[in-house]
């Protein structure tokens, strides 16, 4: 009975970080993509200079922690250039769809790296320019390579969410943190349903990502 | 106190470097904890009871799709007020429980697509030889799943070292914690993070290389094709 008690006062306090968590969430889905678009296209360009710039901000990414981004970026960053990010929802956003935007991108980059040149070759032959080859042949062949990869990065964004709560915003793991620090001894509870709203968020993108990774292999000849 | 000072970066660079011994030694703790429980994942997993399976992939699954650092907080925090099994663990110990049980499910999967890989031939020859279950797994299986898949497992070393940090949280006084305390104390959290950001840098960047040239070795040593290739010359040389 008692935890029945515990359970309707924790409940409505959790969940009014949903929103938080989903808006950083979607925000970070949305520039992560292009991020990882625009970085794959651009490690593939002819100007070297795009290359490298692009190169290096792939591999400071990749080569450092999320939680360090954050912090580089909510504490350190206004102090270095003089500008603000925003708030500590851009903050957070910009530092999760960078750091995965960098991983995405190598994804971009390898899939439409191993599009048979035979493609490329055959649409040469058939007089099309550079940009009609990438957009008509390439990339929509190297676009389904791409989505099962594309799929466990929605959850690993879901999950680097929790984050946000270390700079202040008021999400799910926030209400948790305030209401264990009131009452140590609802913390099994408190983090156990917190954990359980992370994984009903969870189970919308786990089922997609299968959905994707059998929509990619669909009328591919195995080789 | 707005832009770069370099005498803050050299004042704050051996109190920032201090924390990387427990840095390091947390991440080898936890990818050995992982590594070890991947197996446990591995086996139970395979337990030939349907509704234990599909329990045990579940629990895996909701493992993998929820935060870590809700993890960590759980068992720091919410652990020890479990009523009969709760212990009240210090804060290395926890991350490295938590950081440890979170990424072996991700080395469970490792270890089972090696297992899959291997040949179901080697399965049928391994019992027609009359091998004991024991005798299958330790003599014929594992030493063909195992060494395909370690270009992957250094690959979850280096992004364990980059989720470590996650453990300041509790802490666990590493790199971040010590540049947090720099900031904290002195009102500079510029130099400090920068300092933990290239650290990272310089350790994760070179590894990662030595293990995409493992990996390519490796590749070329358990492709198929030239696998069979040398075994094929083997024959020809015999004959």
């Amino acid at each position: 009975m008692i935890t029945i008690n515990a359970l309707n006062d924790v409940f409505p306090i959790l969940i009014q970080g949903i929103k938080i968590t989903v808006s950083v969430l979607l925000a970070s889905i949305v520039l992560g993509y292009l991020t990882a678009f625009v970085a794959g296209f651009c490690r593939l360009s002819k100007n070297v200079i795009l290359r490298k710039i692009t190169g290096f901000y792939v591999e400071v990414f990749r080569g450092t922690s999320l939680i360090v981004q954050l912090f580089w970026l909510y504490y350190a960053f206004p102090i270095l250039f003089g500008i603000e990010v925003g708030s500590n929802f851009w903050a957070g956003v910009l530092a999760i769809s960078l750091n995965y935007g960098a991983y995405m991108s190598e994804i971009v980059r390898g899939s439409i790296l191993s599009v048979a040149k035979g493609q490329t070759e055959a649409a040469t032959a058939l007089n099309m320019s550079r940009f009609q080859r990438m957009r008509l042949v390439v990339f929509p062949q190297a676009v389904r390579m791409m989505l099962p990869e594309f799929g466990n990065y929605l959850i690993l964004m879901l999950k680097s969410t929790s984050l946000v709560s270390l700079i202040g915003m008021t999400d799910i793991l926030y209400y948790g943190d305030i209401l264990r620090s009131s009452n140590l001894s609802q913390a099994p509870m408190v983090y156990l349903l917190v954990l359980i709203f992370y994984f009903i968020l969870a189970l919308p993108l786990i089922w997609l990502t299968r959905k994707l990774e059998g929509f990619s292999k669909k009328g591919v000849a195995s080789q | 106190m707005n832009s770069w000072s370099w005498e803050v970066f050299f004042d704050a660079f051996p109190a920032v470097l201090e924390g990387l011994g427990i840095t390091i030694s947390l991440t080898i703790a936890c990818y050995l904890f992982a590594l070890v429980f991947g197996f446990g994942w591995t086996f139970i997993r395979r337990i030939p009871i349907k509704p234990i399976r599909w329990l045990i992939i579940w629990v895996m699954e909701f493992i993998r799709s929820t935060p870590p650092l809700v993890q960590l907080f759980f068992i720091f925090y919410a652990w020890p007020m479990v009523p009969v099994i709760g212990v009240a663990l210090d804060p290395f110990t926890s991350a490295v429980l938590g950081l440890g049980i979170h990424y072996s499910t991700y080395i469970g999967e490792v270890y089972r697509s090696g297992i899959e890989n291997v040949d179901s031939g080697q399965w049928e020859a391994s019992t027609a030889l009359n091998f004991s279950n024991r005798q299958k797994w330790t003599k014929i299986i594992l030493p063909q799943a195992i060494p395909p898949t370690i270009p992957m497992l250094g690959n979850y070393l280096i992004i364990m070292f980059k989720e470590v940090p996650l453990a300041s949280t509790i802490g666990v006084l590493g790199i971040l914690s010590m540049a947090n305390d720099y900031g904290a104390q002195y009102w500079r959290y510029l130099e400090p993070l920068t300092i933990v950001a290239i650290l990272f840098l310089i350790l994760s960047y070179p590894s990662a290389i030595l293990i995409n040239r493992l990996e390519k070795k490796m590749n070329r040593r358990f492709d198929k094709k030239t696998v069979l290739g040398r075994m094929n010359k083997g024959k020809g040389a015999v004959m």
